[in-house]
């Protein structure tokens, strides 16, 4: 696997958790449909792996924030549909504040920063 | 969490089945935007990335990749233990022998000392006796009892008991029935009921009571075939007839002096001995209590201490300067053996240590083998943390199965223990591999497993992978040949210790079996008589001649050499009183003020029959007897504490309990009545000796059911028992004789703890011996060949073989020495914990100390001595070549 490969998985990590809390807000979605969602909604920034996501759902699952059926998809195809359970909205809710926090941090730290460049 | 297996598959097949959707679905999707299915499906393949390693990382989000990867080192352990047979073999069953060992040894710690007894609220029960001016532990008269039991505030309830033996009849063949005498409380104190029907209600054990019995499960189910019908139906005792009134069960067991085995249980009040209702007579009575919930020991005493001041004021002539001893109930049960369990399990932990030490050996030697191995895996990215957890895993799965054979030897290890220590151990019964044991073992199990698994661990790590893998696996490095010296030194001191402490208890026991009893144990078989029921009515002058005929018949039995009549004391047996004082001294106002002595009733053989030696005098004649006056035998003990300078002999002393004034006519060799070891340190030791048949009447009415007779036999008369038996059964229909015993047999058993300790530390200390000259051969074999190539040049240098000898064996016994300096040192400091233990020799005996010292290191130079042939043989040309 590529170097980028991986640090792209560290990069997310944390907030890949809000991101698919977030997803799954507007309803039950496969894992593919979170992905894409995911891209679409972030103007085709932000690519979620594969290789991160399923980790990152079946983690999330285990931890009783969303539940998993299999349901048959338009295509009749057997998927396996994730939605947000009330522990999960609740974890959305103070992840959300707590990523608040964090870029208004950043913000902060990069403000000044800004105006050193500038001058 | 539950870790199925069926479960863990369905959820594989999801996750296979659910990325198989992902790839399609995107790959729908590019072919939506004109891709070929072809394109679509190889570039959204693509864009997945490595399916093997998402499935990987997502099944670890399961929470069972902990369990995956003890699985994963548990099958490569098992398949590393599989590989290497001989090893995994040694080190399974030295491990085994360990912790075999000490569960074992724990089990009989365990039952013994460290479970509460098996009554409710066992630390409400404690140990009641009368203390009398220079004896702690007295017994209790009836009297005294009552009146502890009316005046006390601090206990629920008190009994006293004693043992007694009753002739059965008129049930089958009349035989003697093991029995005590007891007060109504006494299963009430200790929380026992009755299997079934009840036990005796308050005044039932009065004098004069109506007589009835409680009868053990045993004599119910072989007398009765356990019927309830029992309850109600009479057992004919001694004669009376006693209506049972319950049955106790099997399972009620009290360690606590004579009591075991018993069959029947009467109330005191039956006991037809006529000094029962007298405040002064002890009669054997000990005691047991209930304190009240919340009541302690102290408050015990202190109330008990008021109890007895107001007695002494109210009954000077007996009671003045007697007390209450009180001592938890199960301190009294195995005070005895506890430093002996304690220093059995320190060995024991010694010999675990031991194999623990020389499996860490070739844990060591096998990992150095074993660089290669690990190099290889950690350079194919196997991290530090997990190549540590893999050879932990290896060793905590040696230890484990060690382990449960270890379980299964102890199982029984235990049962051959019991049957060493053969009744010399209180709570035996209790002793089992229970679940607390089990689980000790797994404790001492992994235990063990970190603690050999750690060595090597430690030694893998850190070491540097580059030079591992150029040094091409010979890894000669001084450090890890280091931490393999220590730990030979380490068990060759373990085992010198074991050894010493063996060492000494053999000089001990040695020492026990060289004193001389006072008389000659050899040939000589006790036995009880008893005459029939209707002999009860008889007259003194009647029961004088039924013994007298019971003498002429045994004289008649080929082998017999010489007899005698035994009442009261017996040799290393049982112990029994009298009080005395010497005429021309001022008579005592008291029985306060007189004198004890040892007595023994016999008959005119008996000096002869046991080979006591006659110091001045004469021993009794049959012409000493009912008709002429009394004259008594005493010891020189007796002669010189109470005659001082002076010749006994003439002199009269007056028996309290024995028709009045007798005569001095001989002085006889002591005996030692309490026991080869202790008899020296105990207060009471004079001896006196009277004639059976001048026995006052009362006392001479009581022996009608049940007498001892003592008999010397020639060592060649076969079946002396059984011809002693038939001939007592010739005499009439229900003479009872009960079992033998051969006085060399009651001095062995009066040895069974000495005994006990000897074998099993002898057998702890050749065990320890057996494991660390294995120890000592491994290593020193592992480092001779180590240096093979190194001797090959130096032989190619022109050594001599004699030196290559000489360089392996010095090698080893530097180690070895060293190991046997450190163990001298401290065993002079340990040995002394087991002082109360020896007998006859001093904790730290130079002798016993350089003689063992001298054979561990003979024991060590042997196990070096192959090693060095065989590097002694090395051909200088083969060891060279073989780089």
């Amino acid at each position: 696997m590529s170097p980028r490969y991986q640090n792209r998985i560290e990069l997310l990590q944390g907030t890949l958790d809000l991101l698919i809390l977030q997803t799954l807000r507007w309803g039950p979605q496969h894992g593919y449909g979170i992905s894409h969602a995911i891209r679409t909604n972030s103007g085709d920034v932000l690519q979620v792996d594969t290789g991160s996501l399923y980790p990152a759902l079946h983690r999330l699952e285990r931890q009783k924030w969303i539940t998993a059926d299999w349901k048959v998809s338009e295509n009749k195809q057997r998927v396996r549909v994730y939605r947000l359970t009330a522990k999960g909205k609740k974890q959305l809710e103070s992840e959300r504040s707590r990523w608040a926090q964090v870029s208004d941090a950043i913000a902060g730290v990069l403000s000044p920063g800004r105006r050193e460049s500038e001058a | 969490m539950t870790f199925s297996f069926w479960h863990r598959q369905k959820r594989e097949r999801e996750l296979d089945e659910e990325l198989e959707s992902h790839l399609q679905m995107a790959a729908q999707d590019r072919a939506d935007r004109g891709e070929t299915p072809e394109q679509a499906r190889r570039a959204a393949r693509r864009e997945l990335g490595n399916m093997g390693l998402i499935k990987e990382v997502t099944r670890e989000m399961w929470g069972w990749a902990s369990f995956e990867r003890l699985g994963q080192d548990l099958r490569y352990g098992l398949r590393m233990l599989a590989k290497s047979p001989g090893f995994t073999g040694v080190a399974i069953l030295t491990l085994a022998l360990g912790i075999g060992a000490n569960t074992a040894l724990f089990s009989v710690v365990n039952g013994v000392l460290l479970k509460p007894l098996p009554y409710p609220h066992p630390e409400q029960l404690v140990e009641l006796s009368e203390s009398k001016p220079n004896f702690e532990t007295g017994s209790i008269s009836f009297p005294n009892f009552r009146d502890w039991q009316k005046d006390n505030r601090t206990f629920s309830a008190m009994a006293i008991s004693r043992g007694y033996n009753f002739n059965l009849t008129g049930l089958g063949e009349a035989e003697q029935l093991r029995a005590r005498f007891i007060t109504s409380d006494f299963f009430t104190v200790l929380g026992v009921n009755p299997l079934i029907g009840r036990t005796f209600a308050p005044h039932e054990d009065d004098i004069g009571a109506a007589p009835i019995a409680m009868v053990s499960e045993e004599l119910w189910r072989r007398k009765f075939s356990s019927s309830p019908e029992a309850l109600g139906k009479t057992l004919s005792l001694d004669g009376m007839s006693f209506t049972i009134a319950g049955v106790i069960p099997a399972s009620f067991e009290l360690s606590l002096g004579s009591f075991h085995d018993i069959d029947v249980y009467v109330p005191v009040g039956q006991w037809s001995n006529p000094l029962l209702p007298k405040r002064g007579a002890g009669l054997g009575f000990h005691g047991i209590g209930r304190l009240k919930p919340g009541v302690t020991i102290e408050q015990a005493r202190a109330d008990m201490s008021q109890v007895s001041s107001s007695l002494a004021a109210a009954y000077p002539d007996t009671n003045t300067g007697i007390g209450a001893t009180i001592r938890p109930l199960k301190q009294t049960m195995v005070g005895e053996v506890s430093t002996l369990l304690l220093v059995l399990l320190a060995a024991v932990g010694f010999v675990l240590l031991i194999a623990c030490v020389n499996v860490a050996n070739l844990m060591l030697a096998r990992a150095s083998a074993r660089t290669r191995e690990f190099a290889i895996r950690s350079a194919m990215g196997a991290g530090q943390a997990r190549l540590v957890r893999q050879l932990l895993t290896e060793s905590l799965l040696l230890a484990l199965i060690g382990g449960a054979l270890g379980a299964l030897l102890a199982g029984w290890g235990t049962r051959a223990a019991l049957r060493l220590l053969a009744g010399g151990l209180p709570r035996a019964s209790e002793v089992r591999l229970d679940a607390g044991v089990l689980l000790f073992t797994a404790v001492i199990s992994v235990a063990c497993g970190i603690f050999f698994g750690l060595a090597p661990a430690l030694k893998t790590r850190g070491r540097n992978l580059h030079d591992t893998l150029k040094e091409g696996g010979r890894g000669g490095s001084g450090l890890r040949n280091r931490a393999q010296g220590i730990l030979v030194v380490v068990e060759t001191a373990m085992a010198l210790i074991l050894l010493i402490s063996a060492g000494l208890m053999v000089r001990s026991l040695t020492a026990i079996w060289h004193i001389n009893p006072g008389f000659d144990s050899s040939n000589v078989l006790t036995f009880g008589v008893a005459l029939p029921p209707p002999m009860r009515n008889a007259s003194a002058a009647g029961i004088r001649a039924a013994l007298r005929n019971v003498d002429q018949q045994l004289k008649a039995v080929p082998g017999v050499k010489a007899q005698s009549l035994s009442w009261a004391a017996l040799p290393l047996s049982s112990d029994d009183e009298d009080l005395f004082w010497i005429e021309g001294k001022p008579k005592p106002e008291t029985e306060n003020d007189m004198s004890w002595s040892l007595s023994y009733v016999v008959e005119e053989d008996y000096l002869k029959m046991m080979g006591i030696p006659l110091e001045r005098g004469r021993f009794f004649t049959a012409q000493d007897n009912e008709n002429s006056s009394h004259v008594i035998v005493i010891d020189d003990v007796f002669a010189r504490k109470y005659f001082p300078g002076q010749d006994p002999i003439g002199q009269h002393v007056f028996l309290q309990n024995k028709g009045g004034r007798a005569e001095i006519v001989g002085v006889v060799g002591h005996v030692k009545q309490w026991g080869l070891v202790s008899d020296d340190s105990e207060s009471l030791r004079a001896e006196l000796y009277f004639p059976y048949m001048q026995l006052p009447d009362p006392a001479m009415l009581l022996s009608w059911n049940g007498t001892g007779m003592m008999v010397r036999y020639d060592h060649s008369a076969a079946n002396i028992g059984d011809s002693l038996r038939s001939a007592i059964k010739g005499i009439g229909g229900e003479y009872v004789m009960s079992k033998t015993q051969t006085m060399e047999q009651i001095i062995s058993d009066s040895l069974a703890s000495q005994r006990f300790s000897m074998s099993v530390l002898g057998i702890f200390a050749l065990l320890a011996l057996a494991l660390a000259s294995v120890g000592i051969y491994g290593v020193v074999s592992y480092l001779a060949g180590q240096r093979t190539q190194e001797i090959g040049i130096r032989m190619a240098l022109g050594a001599k073989q004699r030196d290559v000898l000489r360089m392996v064996l010095w090698d080893g016994m530097k180690l070895t020495l060293a190991g046997v300096f450190i163990g001298y040192m401290a065993s002079l400091g340990l040995t002394r914990w087991m002082a109360s233990l020896l007998f006859g020799v001093s904790a730290t005996d130079p002798l016993t100390f350089i003689v063992v010292a001298l054979v561990l290191a003979i024991v060590a130079l042997a196990a070096c001595y192959i090693p060095a042939r065989r590097a002694m043989r090395v051909d200088p040309m083969v060891a060279l070549r073989y780089e």
